[in-house]
């Protein structure tokens, strides 16, 4: 008797031959999978716009004169800027950049002050992450203003001509990942999360709660099967139709926005595999709970709702309050748009991208324990 | 097998909330046998077929159902056991032969293609088989729902309902099927509302609000009822109906097209009763209850019938 409670691959087949056939039959799920991507890539070719403030920022502070300090408190003091870090090279704050823990690493060289006071225009670097050119772009905008209204009190006497001249400093703002600030490139590989999030749910949802709906539920479970037999029979074709998508957008990232993509593809389907399993898991969930394919279809929707706004795919998630960040924080969505943008215009690496997959992990290692936990092998 | 017990449970007991739906209900059951499970609607049939085949969690009882525990050992009764659910629940979306693979992959059925090929043909759908489930007539549906039950061999089944809705010849050859498997060594528990199906099963059992009222042959069911029934003929039966029911004795008059039946368990009360109408017109005589009578002399009886 013990010998059922083993994993059947014949039974695990039985299923997956089973939904294999139901999804090619089911044209009006299978169409709006693929029609979905499709739609959604159409309706966000116009980006949204905010002014997003308190963007973090690294400083390199290589001069310890006056001026080089009154300069960062005017940025601060801009509202734009959220000085939170002090690092000692470039390459430190390249890799913040990266990782998308700053926005912004402000640069002010050897000699800062000395050269200021003798009106030789030292160099100011900025160096911006536009990946989302929306979250940049007034910060940006904001620096010549606000370095003017520092240094005019530093101006007077025999400096007073430098200010009517170029400006006392040599302002470079360098805008990494994005130059041009195309939204596209920003929201395109976003999509890619916001997609699956909608499909794998919706569809798994619906999937399970259909069987209860149309009496085969009862059926299904009079056969001597394990849950997880059924559960994975049921999702590895969607796993499947997943990917297709993630191909969709690749494909029309690449050939309709020409987004530019720097990091390993590999590393990006590896990680989407992660995204796609914990969405799976929260469709399992929902029909374990909802009781039929209507509430499971309100269910998704009440997930999706949140992920798209608070994610940082719709609005820069550093213009979000900080409640908002938080619950941004625990959703997959907000990690995977953050790894999609990584991979495909920063070409950021494992290291980086790890960072952003454990909470997706966790996330997904949760959601599957409450499915398979819910989950009823009766029709209690 | 012979006189072994294919399913032999005590106390079966299932609520849902505060209602109880099946209460304390014992089954004995032998191997080879095909025993009858009736009852009004709502009366815990199909609550008790879903429990002896693991589908819901008894709250009490205990027992066994092909040597295995009824409560601890569902998955193993699962295996040997086919259920044919009240509606149709085989999956209308896949043709006639993948929902037979289906089925026979499940079970780990050796030599699947053949097995699901010559189910095919036993069915006489072999031209048919690419054609949806869900395109069958009912009847068909019925059909094909049996075939599938059996596809793994089963030694028992549990057929809830199987021939509501079927043709009066389909549903002969159904039952001459089920005879013919039960002479080959299978059990065979079925629900069933038809009295003609009752009376062709080995033995039958009757639930009504939860409880077994009675079970045995259909002769000891008759006969351990007492009842009492003549037979009466003759014009304006609904009027004598209206004013029999006023007598005492006359417990249930049931009509039969053109005649009656009256039936009660006091033979004396009810041959007074009838005393008065047995004139002219009338045309009397004691005949031996049926099952019918019995039936619903027995749902009379038992307290608060209004199912729900
Ligand atoms: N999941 C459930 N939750 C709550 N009540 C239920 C559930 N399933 C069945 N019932 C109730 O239990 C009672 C018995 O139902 P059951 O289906 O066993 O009756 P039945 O004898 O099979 O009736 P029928 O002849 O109409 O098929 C019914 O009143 C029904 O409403
Ligand atoms: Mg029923």
């Amino acid at each position: 008797m013990k010998k059922w409670h083993r994993f059947s691959i014949a039974r695990f087949r039985a299923m997956l031959v089973k939904e294999f056939i139901q999804m090619r039959r089911d044209r009006l799920t299978f169409g709006m999978m693929v029609g979905i991507p499709l739609l959604q890539l159409v309706l966000f070719g116009y980006a949204i716009n905010a002014d997003p403030k308190h963007l973090p920022a690294a400083v390199i502070l290589a001069d310890h004169g006056p001026e080089g300090r009154t300069l960062l408190s005017s940025l601060q003091n801009s509202g734009y800027y959220n000085l939170v870090r002090q690092v000692k090279t470039e390459v430190e704050g390249h890799d913040l950049l990266a990782r998308g823990q700053v926005q912004f690493v402000v640069n002010i060289p050897e000699n800062f002050s000395r050269d200021f006071v003798r009106g030789d225009r030292p160099e100011l670097l900025v160096e911006a992450d536009a990946t989302d050119p929306g979250t940049t772009g007034n910060a940006i905008g904001s620096l010549s203003t606000a370095l003017n209204m520092a240094l005019q009190n530093d101006l007077k006497g025999p400096l007073e001509s430098l200010a009517v001249n170029n400006g006392p400093i040599d302002l470079r703002v360098h805008s990494l990942y994005n130059p041009e600030a195309i939204t596209q490139y920003n929201i395109v590989p976003g999509l890619m999360g916001v997609v699956l999030t909608l499909t794998m749910i919706l569809v798994t949802g619906l999937a399970i709660t259909r069987e209860r709906e149309r009496g085969t539920m009862e059926n299904l479970l009079s056969m001597p099967t394990r849950p997880i037999e059924v559960l994975i029979g049921k999702l590895v074709p969607y796993i499947l139709v997943g990917y297709i998508q993630v191909g969709l957008i690749l494909f029309a990232a690449r050939f309709l926005f020409h987004v530019p993509m720097f990091g390993s593809l590999a590393l990006l389907l590896t990680a989407a595999a992660v995204f796609i399993i914990a969405n799976l898991a929260v469709g399992i969930t929902f029909s374990t709970i909802a009781t039929n394919q209507l509430q499971a279809m309100q269910m998704t929707f009440f997930f999706f709702l949140p992920s798209l706004l608070l994610s940082g795919f719709a609005f820069p998630f550093r213009g979000m309050p900080g409640w908002a960040q938080m619950i941004g924080q625990v959703l997959p969505l907000t990690h995977f748009v953050r790894i999609v943008r990584g991979v495909l215009l920063k070409g950021n690496g494992v290291g980086s991208i790890g960072l952003e997959l454990w909470p997706i992990a966790l996330f997904a290692a949760v959601a599957m324990f409450v499915a398979m936990k819910r989950y009823r092998q009766t029709l209690d | 097998m012979n006189g072994e017990s294919a399913i032999d449970v005590r106390g079966m007991t299932k609520r849902f909330g505060d209602r109880m739906v099946v209460d304390h209900v014992d089954l004995d059951v032998r191997a080879g046998e095909i025993f009858g499970f009736l009852g009004p609607n709502g009366s815990g049939k199909t609550t008790f077929l879903r429990m002896l085949c693991g589908l819901l969690r008894a709250d009490e009882g205990r027992g066994t159902c092909l040597g295995h525990d009824v409560i601890n050992e569902s998955e193993a009764i699962k295996r040997e056991a086919g259920y044919m659910t009240q509606r149709f629940s085989f999956w209308e979306d896949l043709s006639i032969e993948e929902n037979l693979d289906f089925v026979a992959r499940m079970y780990d059925v050796k030599n699947r293609r053949q097995t699901v090929r010559e189910s095919l043909k036993q069915l006489g759908l072999t031209e048919r088989k690419d054609q949806l489930a869900g395109h069958l007539s009912g009847g068909w549906k019925q059909r094909l729902a049996l075939a599938a039950c059996l596809i793994h061999k089963p030694r028992l089944l549990l057929l809830d309902e199987p021939t509501a809705g079927v043709d009066p010849k389909a549903r002969r050859d159904f039952w001459d099927e089920i005879h013919h498997l039960a002479g080959e060594g299978l059990t065979v528990l079925v629900t069933t509302h038809y009295m003609d199906e009752a009376e062709r099963c080995h033995r039958l059992a009757y639930i009504s609000r939860g409880k077994l009222l009675t079970h045995g042959t259909v002769a000891d069911v008759i006969a351990r009822e007492r009842l009492t029934t003549w037979a009466v003929s003759g014009p304006d039966l609904p009027n004598l109906t209206a004013q029999l029911r006023e007598r005492p004795g006359v417990e249930q008059t049931v009509a039969f097209g053109n005649s009656m039946h009256v039936s009660g368990d006091d033979a004396v009360a009810l041959k007074q009763a009838i005393a008065p109408f047995r004139a002219n017109n009338y045309e009397w005589h004691q005949v031996e209850s049926e099952l019918e009578d019995v039936f619903i002399h027995l749902m009379d009886k038992s307290p608060d019938t209004s199912s729900s």
